[in-house]
């Protein structure tokens, strides 16, 4: 049984994923308020009654390209306290980049394998839903293969690279810590050292701004 | 012995008199009498029946189908003059795009000012051409025969021939002979002479214009253009088919997969289970690789620069990319620039032994240029078994108006250089 029980809008086009999608949520325990085929009636149905998590498909009808991003934006937008999942089939982080572009967490952009790993993406909406960032391994791997010359990442040794892709993941410090097995107390070492690095200020959610700046290049 | 391909070069050469062109230009001139003939018939017919139905709307429509008789004309003229060109004198007419209907298609032929000179050349031919060439041609042969015949006449009865009078058959041939090989090298010099200039006439009126073979040239880059443009769309399509096909089937079954994992005990049929789970990803992966190499999403979505981006990405070698596209681009040229990098970057990493790779784009004009450098060992070339994606690239980029050059001396650096005009249409 899940920490809580969410209430979740779902928007996929496709009936075959929707209903894989919602028997999986149904069995985690959440509750799936509605279903919606396209980008206008999620926005209808979110507005009307906000819930807790909104999952979204990027490619929906009319025009099948990415209509899901954007009315995840508009979500924002309008209702922060949403958390947003979008589900998508491309690897591109130029789909991550306009969602990521104006948010700070409650979001997450994983690939539709992932949702086959059913106890693996049933944590990543918990995330979502306490306000984490959560980014599919995959493009998070891509995205490492980038920034190494330039950037305020340039100044990161790799390890602390290492921490803060699994950060960008999601993951926690224990899970850091067992993914590379090394101590709790060394991951928390590596992670002062990039808070400090990126010059990231107390106050704010310095997980979440690293993440982003890691993501932002 | 080489054939003479006019007239006229046939008329300038020694073998002129032993050659098949006397008798040519015999036929094409005599020929022209039953087809001039039939010409202003038909001709004053029209014109005829226009001035009597013009009281009822149909004589005026008839008038403005006029030019369709000179159409025939042209093809008819154009078959006959043959005999003297053989070489031929290609059709003046324009192709009529696809899909236009029975009407719209006669509507097209008889506004072409080719017909309209086609039919010139029929009132020309119907007046002028034929009595001419009826008077030469025919005065010539009937002399020639009847000089090739005094023998025989002469058999006969007396034959006057100006001062002489020949009544027998070897005061024929004694004419014959004396008479008969002058008359043929005069007469075939004056009738070759005159059907070369018919044949000049023809030509000029029933063959293609400058602005008019320009025309065709201009048709010809559309249609292939327009084949681009298809081939673009059609991927395009086949993307959207898989992706929301079988990309979706598979998204479901490693679902229901993950699903069975959670309830399976441990043992066996969980192992297995987990094994399909994971083939059914490696799949998916697969699949997505593919949807990349036939139209990738993120570059309809997101344009050129952000499809780079990706395609550097992926490079096994760090790649920059520097690009400032001030806007997007059509399609098929868009998808062109993305291969051509796209391909390039594989090259680099399979063949190059570089250590470093960078691509940048602009805009120069109205082209877009797209330029992938990498600090290898040199030596590429565009044929040869290494670019044979780059050799399809330069056939698609021909079509656009654009080029790729290669610059690979030995040693490196190796600089592929793609150049592409803006838009689809000039």
């Amino acid at each position: 049984m899940p920490a809580r029980r969410l209430s979740i809008v779902l928007a996929e086009d496709s009936l075959l994923l929707r209903e894989g999608l919602a028997s999986i949520l149904d069995r985690a325990g959440h509750e799936v308020r509605d279903t919606v085929g396209d980008a206008d009636t999620l926005l209808a149905v979110v507005r009307k009654e906000p819930p807790d998590v909104v999952i979204t498909d990027v490619r929906m009808p009319p025009g099948h390209s990415d209509e899901g991003l954007r009315a995840a934006a508009a979500i924002r937008a309008e209702l922060p306290g949403i958390g947003i999942l979008v589900l998508s089939q491309y690897v591109a982080d130029a789909y991550l980049s306009s969602l990521l572009e104006t948010t700070t967490g409650g979001i997450g952009y994983l690939l539709k394998d992932r949702v086959g790993h059913v106890t693996e993406f049933l944590a990543s909406l918990d995330r979502v839903a306490d306000g984490g960032t959560v980014v599919d391994p995959e493009v998070v791997r891509q995205l490492l293969a980038r920034r190494r010359d330039d950037g305020p990442l340039a100044a990161l040794t790799p390890r602390e690279l290492e921490v803060l892709a699994l950060m960008a993941e999601g993951r926690v410090n224990a899970s850091i810590a067992e993914q590379l097995v090394v101590s709790e107390a060394a991951v928390r070492k590596h992670v002062g050292n990039i808070f400090a690095k990126l010059q990231l200020d107390d106050g704010r959610d310095r997980r979440v701004s690293a993440v982003l700046t890691y993501l932002r290049g | 012995m080489e054939r003479p391909n006019t007239a006229w070069t046939a008329l300038s050469s020694k073998r002129y008199l032993v050659s098949s062109w006397p008798w040519r230009s015999y036929a094409y001139l005599l020929s022209s009498v039953p087809v001039g003939l039939l010409t202003i018939t038909l001709l004053v017919g029209a014109a005829a029946l226009c001035a009597l139905l013009s009281p009822i709307l149909i004589g005026i429509l008839l008038m403005a189908s006029v030019p369709l008789v000179g159409v025939a004309i042209g093809v008819v003229e154009r078959w006959r003059v043959r005999l003297v060109v053989p070489a031929g004198v290609p059709s003046p007419h324009a192709a009529i795009p696809g899909g236009y209907t029975r009407r719209a298609r006669i509507t097209f032929r008889r506004r072409e000012r080719a017909s309209m000179r086609a039919l010139g050349y029929g009132v020309l031919l119907g007046l002028f051409i034929w009595p001419l060439s009826a008077l030469f041609g025919g005065l010539s042969a009937m002399v020639l025969g009847i000089t090739v015949a005094t023998p025989v006449i002469a058999s006969f009865e007396e034959v006057g021939m100006g001062p002489w009078i020949l009544d027998t058959t070897s005061e024929g041939i004694i004419f014959l002979v004396a008479f008969g090989p002058p008359w043929y090298i005069v007469s075939s010099y004056i009738v070759g002479a005159l059907a070369a200039a018919e044949a000049e006439l023809a030509k000029a009126m029933l063959g293609p214009r400058e602005e008019e073979l320009r025309r065709n040239v201009a048709e010809l880059r559309r249609s292939r253009l327009d084949l681009v443009d298809a081939f673009e769309t059609e991927r395009v399509r086949i993307e959207r088919h898989l992706h929301d096909g079988v990309q979706q089937r598979l998204v479901g079954l490693t679902m229901t997969l993950g699903l069975a994992e959670l309830d399976l005990p441990e043992g066996e049929g969980r192992r297995l289970v987990v094994k399909a789970h994971g083939e059914a990803e490696a799949a998916l992966a697969d699949l997505r690789e593919a949807v990349r190499g036939i139209h990738p999403r993120v570059l309809v979505d997101h344009g050129l620069e952000a499809a780079v981006r990706e395609v550097a990405d992926r490079s096994p070698l760090p790649v920059s990319v520097r690009m400032s596209l001030p806007q997007r681009f059509p399609t098929p040229i868009e998808a062109a620039a993305y291969f051509v990098v796209s391909e390039a970057l594989g090259n680099v990493a399979k063949h190059a032994q570089a250590s470093r790779c960078e691509v940048e784009g602009w805009v120069s004009g109205d082209k877009l240029v797209v330029t992938i450098t990498d600090d290898g060992v040199g030596g590429a070339s565009l044929e040869g078994t290494s670019g044979t994606g780059l050799t399809g690239l330069v056939t698609r980029l021909d079509a656009l108006g654009g080029t790729l050059d290669l610059s690979s001396p030995p040693g490196g650096p190796t600089r592929l250089r793609m150049e592409c005009p803006c838009r689809l249409d000039d």
